[in-house]
């Protein structure tokens, strides 16, 4: 029985964790657009940095 | 020379072109935001935000799905009305919103508090029932003593922070002298929690701390799924009502001012801009123009007004700019009588008690007494305290209205949200079910059924010179029936060159072409015969005899498909319109509605509307203009397109985005569809309650039985909702 002194305050410390994480998804407005977010994976267009053309116009300054 | 030399010479224009205009943004950030209603895929988002971040000024556009909006982060020149044309040119309909309103609306804070609330609940649950699965598979003594204070240490600081809503709901109904649904929810809490520390603290063998929260984590989910489904609609409806941001120009020492309309009195003097609409009521001072009153009377050809002649707050004016004395301004004007007329109309209109409503009406009661009974029963049968507040916290546990508070919320949820997706927002929470009851369908004309714009029928009377002329004459003025001259040319694929156009105001546009003076405007200005009481203009090159064209008010998409399937429901359809007989009866004719009355005025509409109620009927009322607020208010419900009237939006439930009006008659279909599965899913809480009551009452009930019909209930209530949205794909 003695495990229980371990395995309840880890079992809280991981559900903590995951509320945690939920509150800083719902902070960071990860909930706002879910139908878009959902959608715009499906997206061709670079909407993050680098795009593939400013990769190729860094390379060859390296040199 | 090196490519790195290179690629920074390269970026030198860009270089010394860009630190000016990114300073002026710093200075005067402005973020922006568009309507859209008609978006629903990848595609639509990738066009439109390209579209938008290639307009110049564009820091950035991101598009908003879920809502269907779109916000921009652009320089302090772009407006709205810019980006909302850029927009419409990309092939999606735009409307501006106010981004003062946007600033985070309440509902949206409200979703995301409830939510909040429901994480915080959800996870102390799955602790708490981790433990209890331990005591319920046969955890005895020391240990189920230990799980029980483990789970009452979570239980209690979870429960204070999640359930605040509804105790503060209940403490606010019981300070009014009035039950209501939270009442007994935060009874069955309070009570569940205190009986099961009472256990505890006696190593008792049965504690409810899962039982609560789990009761508290769907509850919450209801509630949520409710603020979610309308946060989005009525956001998007508070923005488009603050759209019209009421600025006037008053007209101080000759000088044209920009000021807040509140600011305006009697007496001052006010311009109004071509294509603006009259802040105030007033006489002209200075100017000529004619002014579409289509919005107060509903009335499509527009009206001559000089100096001396009264001008309506809300009347729009078309040609030239008119200077207005002030004769009244804010609640005295004519509008605020129409709105008062709505307020009065609005009182009228029978409360309707929705359907949860008269569940929780019967239920609240009935559980409290249920509960009450079987406390004292047992009191008496056994003589214990203990063991009577026992099952009484079980009978409050079990009849709680986890279903009942699911029941509506995810039907409505579900109902809604695939409307939005149509384009309708539904603003009311009860609109879906008194949607369900309509049997009359009164439409309103102008606005509505068509897109009050009128088009030209009589483009191939002119021989092509005469046609290159008008279109010529046509694109000097903003007047509606020179734009239709003029879209009726760029249909025809005529190329028509810019040119020295003088605008007349109140009669025409005039053209001198190789010495001879062409003229486009009001048949009575050219000496032409205007036929009957049509819309009608006339074109005259120099000395020739005047042509009379004429116009027609082209129908909506839709309409005639949404007359067709409303009168294959079964549903009456009636044309109620304040414009003359013959524009109505035409339009009458084209759709198939045999029965409808022209030139009623706003009040008859209002008076017509509840006399059909009065009679039993259930009128759905579709109109868009300050004419129509009344009849709107005193419908059973109402809907109004987005291009309406504040007024008129404010009046109905239902606000349509689009320009087509095929969702109505869909809205219909879903409405009745969600007041069956509304009506299965009470049935299905009743059932779930006939079983499990008498177990409760029985003293038979085990947490680990309450937990199990618990969620037995709320996901069948749930899955039965979703077959719904099911069906639409």
């Amino acid at each position: 029985m003695n495990v229980l002194a371990y395995l309840i305050p880890v079992s809280l410390l991981l559900g903590g964790l995951g509320l945690a994480a939920f509150v800083f998804t719902l902070k960071s407005r990860q909930y706002d657009d879910p139908e878009g977010d959902s959608r715009r994976i499906l997206n061709d267009v670079w909407d993050t940095r680098p795009r593939p053309d400013d990769v190729r116009t860094d390379r060859p300054s390296d040199n | 020379m090196t490519l790195a030399e290179q690629s920074s010479a390269m970026g030198c224009p860009g270089c010394v072109a860009a630190p000016a205009p990114s300073q002026d943004t710093r200075l005067c950030d402005a973020t922006l935001a568009l309507s859209l209603p008609t978006i629903h895929c990848q595609a639509c988002i990738a066009t439109v935000e390209q579209a938008l971040e290639k307009y110049p000024g564009v820091l950035h556009a991101r598009v908003n799905l879920t809502r269907k909006q779109a916000m921009i982060d652009a320089a302090g020149d772009v407006t709205a009305a810019e980006l909302a044309a850029v927009v419409r040119a990309a092939g999606f309909d735009a409307w501006e919103l106010d981004p003062d309103a946007l600033q985070e609306t309440r509902t949206g804070n409200l979703g995301r508090d409830l939510l909040m609330r429901m994480a915080v609940a959800g996870f102390a649950a799955m602790n708490v029932m981790l433990l209890s699965v331990a005591v319920w598979s046969g955890a005895t003594d020391a240990t189920r003593g230990l799980f029980h204070w483990i789970s009452a240490a979570i239980t209690l600081p979870a429960l204070a922070f999640s359930a605040q809503p509804f105790f503060r709901n209940a403490w606010s109904a019981l300070r009014a002298r009035r039950l209501n649904m939270d009442v007994p929810i935060s009874l069955a809490i309070a009570l569940a929690v205190a009986t099961s520390l009472w256990e505890t603290s006696l190593s008792g063998k049965h504690a409810y701390f899962d039982a609560a929260l789990t009761l508290t984590f769907f509850l919450l989910a209801g509630r949520w799924l409710e603020a979610r489904a309308r946060s989005a609609a009525r956001s998007a409806a508070e923005e488009l009502t603050a759209l019209e941001v009421p600025r006037a120009w008053k007209v101080i020492a000759d000088e044209p001012t920009e000021v807040p309309v509140s600011e305006l009195r009697a007496g001052d003097a006010v311009l109004v801009r071509p294509g603006s609409r009259a802040p105030v009521d007033g006489v002209v001072i200075r100017g000529t123009s004619e002014v579409d009153r289509s919005a107060l009377t509903g009335e499509t050809l527009p009206e001559m007004r000089r100096t001396g002649d009264a001008v309506s707050a809300g009347e729009v004016n078309l040609t030239g700019p008119l200077v207005l004395k002030a004769t009244a301004v804010g609640t005295d004007t004519s509008l605020h009588r129409l709105a008062a007329l709505v307020a009065v109309a609005e009182s009228g209109r029978s409360r309707y008690t929705s359907l949860a409503d008269k569940a929780a009406t019967l239920y609240a009661p009935g559980v409290h007494i249920l509960a009450a009974l079987s406390f004292f029963g047992w009191l008496l049968w056994a003589g214990d305290m203990r063991v009577a507040a026992n099952i009484a916290a079980a009978v409050l546990i079990i009849t709680c209205p986890c279903a009942l508070g699911l029941a509506v919320p995810a039907v409505t949820t579900a109902a809604s949200g695939r409307l939005f997706g149509r384009g309708l927002l539904i603003k009311n929470a009860t609109a879906l079910e008194r949607l369900a009851q309509v049997d009359t369908v009164v439409f309103d004309k102008t606005g509505t059924l068509t897109e009050g714009n009128p088009q030209l029928t009589n483009w191939h009377d002119l021989t092509a010179d005469q046609q290159a002329m008008a279109a010529m004459l046509a694109q000097g003025s903003a007047h509606p029936l020179s734009q239709a001259v003029a879209s009726a040319a760029r249909e025809a694929g005529l190329e028509v060159p810019l040119a020295d156009v003088r605008e007349v105001p109140g009669y025409g546009t005039e053209l001198v072409q190789g010495g001879e003076v062409m003229r486009l405007g009001r048949p009575d200005w050219l000496g032409a015969d205007a036929r009957g009481d049509q819309l009608a203009a006339a074109f005259q090159a120099g000395s020739q005899k005047p042509v009379v064209l004429t116009f027609s008010d082209s129908l909506r998409p839709g309409a005639e498909a949404l007359v067709q399937q409303l009168v294959t429901m079964g549903k009456e359809v009636i044309l109620l319109s304040g414009d003359r007989a013959a524009a109505v009866r035409s339009i009458a004719g084209r759709l198939g509605i045999s029965r409808w009355e022209a030139a009623v005025l706003p009040d008859q509409k209002a008076d017509f509307v509840q006399k059909l109620q009065e009679d039993g009927r259930n009128v759905l009322m579709v109109g868009d203009g300050l004419n129509d607020t009344a009849a709107l208010a005193s419908a059973h419900v109402s809907i109004s397109p987005a291009q309406a009237l504040d007024a008129a939006r404010a009046a109905s439930d239902i606000v349509l985005l689009g320009r087509d009006l095929t969702p109505v008659g869909e809205a219909l279909a879903t409405a009745m569809c969600a007041t069956k599965r509304i009506r299965e899913n009470f049935r299905i809480a009743t059932v779930y309650n006939i079983v499990a009551v008498p177990l409760a009452v029985a003293g038979l009930a085990t947490p680990l039985i309450a937990a199990l019909a618990m969620s037995l209930s709320s996901l069948t209530v749930s899955a039965n909702a979703l077959r719904i949205s099911g069906k639409s794909r």
